[in-house]
């Protein structure tokens, strides 16, 4: 029982920057814009995150947690809309092609990521390890009495408030495609911005927002790994490739945000199994963890397969929109 | 509709650019991203920007030794971007380059640690290029075929295999390391050096640039004279023109990606054999990624590539000596590079369309009234 406990906490805790790099890739997707810069804003977010709370902490004799969380949550989506209005400006304005453009942005992110990540300490004066203590308790804080009640309360009330927000997040964008005008107009965009366009919605402006708030959105995933995941430190390409996994995450979801709040708990479990099966020599850990990567292309050939109408990924999606063009 | 109201900008698909001009803008695009990079790095180390531009020079080609390296890295980073150049010509997403050159460098470290020193020299490296070959093919045939039969997302499942490949060679790190415990497999038969690519002309990579210099020429010969290359034209353009000309295009869409994971596979080879001369989930080291926008900003033409590439890793090489110098992270060449690349891929925009200025007392343009 306290292992399977204990399983479930890590895959939520693995699952949530996933999710929240999902969601913002579902956001920008949905307007028609394939987004493989999602890694790079993830990192981006991350690290502005830790350098706006590190600033704070270093300028202020005594930090208060509350203060340097809403600065570091401020830089870090700041940071990674800045991330989505370059490839926007890109792709939307300048017309480059979406994937080299995303792909031009991961390069860009992760290593702007890294080198602030490598370089802080040394661009600061040599504080040796960065480390944000203070803020990142601030994101560790747990839900009072909640989270003391037993397994019930520890398999749901036991995380930072980043969890239940990136959860709030998806169930919000559900709500706004599903059942909002504007959604609807997004909606109609993703899937044919000549018709949109035709019917007056106002196709750059859509796209726009919609990649840079989904920006915006996946850099939070970063910002829960360095403050809740890793208590408020870098460690260079210690994110991994859990961008890419968001990407996978969109697919497996069928571009549906409620499907990836589950889809990322499963993700996240797969990710961390093979620590929780008993008698796997070293190798065989190895071989299963490719199970995040199988499954996707498992669930990818399958939708291929059956080739439903509402889990098709948005027919402009990958297409650049050129109103003279048509 | 509203009429008074007029953007700002004209823009204008242009018919064909004149040559110079399409050169020009490009170049003003790579000089106005090496003022930029100054800049961040001017800001970053207080370093005077002109020392920033030697600096560069001295860190890609001041030595001998860095030259040579920074030409054998633009080959490998060449081979990578010709390998999927025929799959993007044909619109196929093959995103999957790191993996297939993983899987092919899997291939050949496994026959070099076997093989190596149990049978002739010639067999041992017919055997590793093969087995990279097939190994890359194998990787790039497995998306190819269900994209052809189901029509399966060919991006995504490329770019999953890549992580596939990487475990798989986590996996044989296991059984390989050296010295145990280190998780990692070191230098493989560093004292017989046995699979190791021998000097040629005298030089330790000579051997590289010539295989990938021979590579480039087959290219371009291959998708600019040959029926495959027409062909897969073809299917690039529109794939409904193509089934009405009667071309097979899941034969074709086959083929091609057979060939594109055997060029990556055989990189592998190149890579494990002919430079780093060990296995690690870094050996294709973001490249496969690099080597598709290599290829796109070439316009898919192989020689093109050759100047691209080392221009790319001539930056990367120039900015890690930088950041080296002031004990920097020298991932700092990534975020130059980045910034390169926004520049590149912004400009292509000025080439395909004409901007103008809005121009006040001009109500009409030219004849057609605005409705």
């Amino acid at each position: 029982m306290g292992t399977i406990l204990i399983f479930i906490q890590n895959a939520i805790a693995q699952g949530i920057g996933i999710l929240y790099g999902a969601t913002g890739e579902i956001l920008t997707e949905k307007s028609g814009n394939l987004n493989l810069g999602v890694p790079g804003m993830m990192y981006m977010g991350g690290i502005a995150g830790l350098i706006g709370a590190f600033l704070y902490e270093n300028a202020v004799a005594e930090p208060v947690a509350a203060v340097g969380m809403l600065i570091s949550l401020l830089c870090a989506f700041a940071c990674a809309t800045l991330g989505g209005l370059i490839y926007s400006v890109l792709t939307i304005s300048l017309r480059a092609n979406q994937n080299v453009t995303g792909l031009a942005l991961t390069t860009f992110g992760v290593g702007f990521g890294n080198f602030f990540g490598g370089s802080l300490s040394r661009l600061a004066g040599g504080v040796g390890q960065i480390s944000v203590a203070t803020t990142a308790s601030a994101y560790r804080a747990t839900i009072p009495i909640l989270g003391e009640i037993p397994v019930v309360g520890e398999v749901l009330f036991s995380y930072g408030f980043l969890t239940y927000l990136s959860i709030a997040a998806a169930l919000a964008l559900s709500y706004f495609l599903n059942k909002t005008r504007q959604g609807l107009n997004l909606r109609a965009v993703g899937e044919n911005p000549g018709t949109a366009d035709a019917a007056g919605i106002d196709v750059t402006r859509y796209k726009y927002l919609a990649t840079c708030l989904g920006g915006g959105i996946a850099g939070l995933g970063g910002l829960y790994f360095v403050m809740e995941y890793s208590g408020g430190t870098w460690t260079n390409n210690g994110f991994g490739d859990r961008g890419w996994l968001a990407v996978a995450l969109v697919i497996f979801a069928q571009w549906k945000p409620v499907k990836a709040i589950w889809g990322s708990i499963l993700f996240g479990g797969l990710y961390i199994l093979y620590l929780y099966i008993a008698g796997l020599g070293r190798s065989m850990q190895e071989i299963f963890k490719m199970l995040p990567y199988v499954v996707t292309i498992v669930v990818l050939v399958l939708a291929s397969l059956r080739k439903r109408r509402e889990n098709q990924p948005p027919q402009g999606l990958g297409v650049a929109y050129f109103r003279e063009d048509r | 509709m509203n009429t008074a109201r007029e953007p700002l900008f004209h823009i204008v698909k242009r018919d064909g650019v004149p040559f110079p001009k399409a050169l020009a803008i490009r170049a003003a695009a790579v000089l106005l991203s090496l003022v930029a990079c100054a800049g961040v790095i001017f800001a970053l180390t207080g370093m005077n920007p002109l020392e920033v531009y030697s600096a560069y020079l001295s860190g890609a080609v001041g030595t001998n030794r860095r030259l040579w390296m920074t030409i054998r890295d633009s080959a490998t980073l060449l081979l990578i971007a010709l390998a999927i150049t025929p799959a993007f010509k044909m619109r196929f997403w093959n995103i999957g380059a790191e993996g297939q050159v993983l899987v092919g460098g899997l291939a050949t470290a496994a026959v070099m640690i076997y093989g190596g020193g149990a049978m002739p020299t010639w067999l041992l490296f017919t055997l590793m290029a093969t087995c990279s070959m097939l190994a890359g093919m194998v990787w790039g045939l497995i998306p190819a075929a269900f994209k052809a039969r189901y029509n399966t997302n060919e991006t995504l499942f490329t770019l999953m295999l890549n992580y596939v490949g990487m475990q798989l060679v986590t996996f044989s790190i296991v059984f390989w390391e050296n010295p145990a415990g280190s998780n990692t497999v070191g230098v493989i038969h560093q004292a017989t050096e046995y699979g190791w690519f021998p000097d040629l002309f005298g030089q330790k990579y000579g051997l590289n640039v010539l295989i990938v210099l021979s590579i480039t020429v087959l290219m371009f010969v291959y998708l600019r004279y040959s029926k495959h290359g027409y062909e897969i034209a073809v299917v690039g353009e529109s794939e409904n023109t193509a089934r009405y000309a009667g071309i097979n295009v899941s034969k074709i869409i086959l083929r091609t990606m057979a060939l594109s994971g055997a060029l990556c596979g055989l990189t592998g080879f190149i890579i494990v054999s002919g430079c780093s001369h060990t296995i690690s989930t870094s050996t294709a080291g973001g490249r496969g990624f690099t080597a598709i926008i290599v290829s796109w900003l070439s316009k898919f033409n192989p020689f093109t590539m050759i100047l691209v590439s080392f221009f790319l890793v001539f930056m990367e090489k120039g900015a890690i000596q930088i950041a080296s110098q002031f004990n920097l992270n020298e991932n700092a060449s990534d975020v130059l590079t980045g910034i390169i690349l926004f520049f590149i891929l912004g400009c292509e925009f000025f080439i395909n369309y004409e901007v103008s200025l809005r121009r006040h007392g001009r109500k009409e343009i030219k004849g057609w009234a605005r409705s």
